[in-house]
């Protein structure tokens, strides 16, 4: 290998790559717990599905954009990349080689566009949903990691590497920008039916709790991973990122207790994952008081924010904008607040002597940010609904999507129905092979069952 | 012949089921249910949506007996299915006019 290169540091990064890809999956269970019963496949997979389109997309020409040498005032890319051109296994990424940095960005590619789809559960039509990814990654999420995570000594991204806002992990271009897109989606595709009339409870909290742990674990490789190193950086992050957590987990479950007299289970899921977002920008910044700080603020205010959709009418099903896009801007608007200067960046937040500067630089990256990712990605959506359509139709809503889109169900809730329907099947399908009848029959009893 | 037919906590079958047997009652019916009685359900909040939570889960125990064992199975049913706290549930009994055993035929008592 050439010089520079650090066996370490490598197998850190490409660790902390498969961690981050777990991400995926536990949001998958986070969030499929939380829907109902009749679309929880649905929720399962428009998570799964940014694994595989955002993983071609990023070899086809999404490295490129997101961190080929800047082609215009650190705004995008430029196309050398494409197809992973010219990236040879020993071409190093600072001590690491390319391809495993490339791994590791990927994996924040896939999950963002994923977070998103909590806000439009049980109603988007999937082919609308797979349209959507694919496009917003392209005009959306390489752009903005272009700004934010792009390096090149003064000559990278706009934001990150021109103006000196510091998103250590991706507060602004993965969890603003998903929670913002978010908003953007349910406002184009309008409320579930019954939304606000009829119960959506979570069908199951341990599915949500199981997502929730998964999602902490991962998030050390999103967080520490960003370090890119195996060094002392990494493990601040690593334990700002338990700090953050731990205490916005208690800063939701006091609110909750204090508002709704009770502890819950999803409360406790929530308030953990809203400490991860808004800790993930500043991780690389803050003292671990800072962290608990920021954690604290999160878990409270986050918990307070779910609240808005049912205040200004829009049905963000499963609370991106509040979670999401309120934690990603908490976490970076703190940065101007507790960067020490001492820890990964030498700038320091208003109170650590470093004045209004970086406050106000924060500041303007989430306001960029947010801006940016609602406009783009309400056109697109717009486009998208326009065109080919992006909601199923009514009767399949109020059914569940999981039958009419994947033509599957989660569970199998068929063993009184399927003896029904078999008796009442015709004498023409009863000849046919055991095995095809089971199979028939369930599929029809999860029709009836409706 | 009575038709004895309670509709009690689902963590309580076992015991009920037991105590059944034990007093020698040969066979029951169990179904799924869901109800409530005076006290109403109970309330869930899931991220500060609040939702009551009218029907709850009950399960629905059928026997027929004889008519001089119907007093005892009732109270044998009762005991068991006690627990003291709100939402036991409640044991009816009605009288039957016909049974038949399927397989066999046979009718009333005979058919137990």
């Amino acid at each position: 290998m050439p010089d520079g290169f650090s066996g370490g540091d490598t197998a850190f990064v490409l660790i902390s790559a498969a961690l981050v890809m777990l991400m995926t999956p536990g949001l998958a269970f986070f969030y499929g717990g939380m829907v109902r019963v009749k679309s929880t496949l649905n929720m399962l997979v428009m998570s799964f599905i940014a694994l595989g389109i955002v993983t071609v997309l990023w070899v086809l020409y999404g490295y490129s954009l997101s961190f080929g040498t800047d082609a215009f005032h650190g705004l995008i890319g430029n196309l050398d990349h494409v197809g992973m051109r010219g990236i040879g296994m020993n071409d190093l990424n600072g001590t690491i080689p390319v391809t495993v940095f490339s791994a590791f960005q990927l994996m924040f590619a896939v999950i963002t566009p994923a977070l998103i789809s909590g806000a439009i559960a049980d109603r988007a039509k999937f082919s609308a949903w797979a349209l959507f990814i694919a496009v917003w990654v392209t005009v959306v999420y390489f752009p903005v990691a272009h700004w934010v995570f792009f390096f090149d000594n003064g000559h990278g991204g706009w934001l990150g590497d021109r103006q000196g806002v510091i998103d250590f992990a991706g507060g602004t271009a993965v969890h603003i920008n998903a929670g913002v897109a978010g908003l953007a989606l349910c406002l184009v595709l309008g409320k579930r039916i019954g939304f606000k009339k009829d119960p959506m409870r979570p069908h199951s909290l341990p599915l949500v709790m199981l997502g929730s742990g998964l999602l902490w674990f991962g998030w050390f490789g999103f967080n520490a991973g960003s370090a890119l190193a195996a060094n002392g950086l990494a493990g601040m992050a690593f334990m700002n990122t338990q700090v953050a957590t731990a205490a916005a987990m208690i800063g939701w479950l006091a609110y909750e207790r204090i508002k709704h007299g009770a502890f819950t289970s999803l409360g406790a899921a929530s308030g953990a994952v809203a400490g991860l977002v808004a800790i993930t920008p500043a991780c690389g910044s803050v003292s671990m008081l800072g962290a608990l700080a920021i954690g604290l603020i999160a878990g409270a205010v986050c918990a307070a924010a779910i609240s808005l959709k049912y205040k200004l009418g829009f049905d963000d099903s499963l609370d991106v904008v509040g979670v999401h896009a309120v934690g990603g801007a908490i976490g970076s608007v703190l940065i101007g607040l507790f960067a020490t200067g001492h820890v990964g960046q030498t700038a320091k937040g208003l109170f650590y002597g470093g004045g209004f500067g970086q406050l106000g630089k924060q500041a303007m990256g989430v306001a960029v940010v947010a801006t940016y990712s609602f406009v783009i990605s309400w056109l697109l959506g717009k486009a998208i609904h326009k065109t080919i359509g992006f909601r199923v139709p009514e009767e399949v809503e109020v059914a569940g999507i999981d039958q009419a889109e994947h033509a599957e169900t989660a569970y199998d809730f068929s063993a009184v129905g399927a003896s029904l329907a078999r008796a009442l099947s015709s004498p023409a399908e009863s000849h046919q092979s055991a095995a095809k009848s089971t199979a028939q029959d369930t599929a029809k009893t999860g029709v009836d069952a409706r | 012949m009575k038709l004895i037919t309670a509709v009690v906590k689902p963590h309580q079958l076992e015991a009920v089921k037991a105590a059944l047997q034990a007093f020698g009652v040969h066979g029951l019916t169990v179904t799924e249910a869901s109800g409530y009685g005076r006290q109403r359900g109970h309330t869930e909040v899931y991220r500060g949506a609040e939702y009551t939570v009218d029907l709850v889960p009950k399960v629905r125990i059928e026997v027929v007996v004889e008519d001089a064992d119907a007093e005892d199975v009732i109270e044998v049913l009762v005991k068991a299915a006690r627990t003291g706290r709100i939402g036991d549930g409640k044991v009816w009994a009605v009288p039957v006019e016909t049974l038949v055993r399927v397989r066999t035929g046979e009718r009333g008592p005979d058919a137990l």
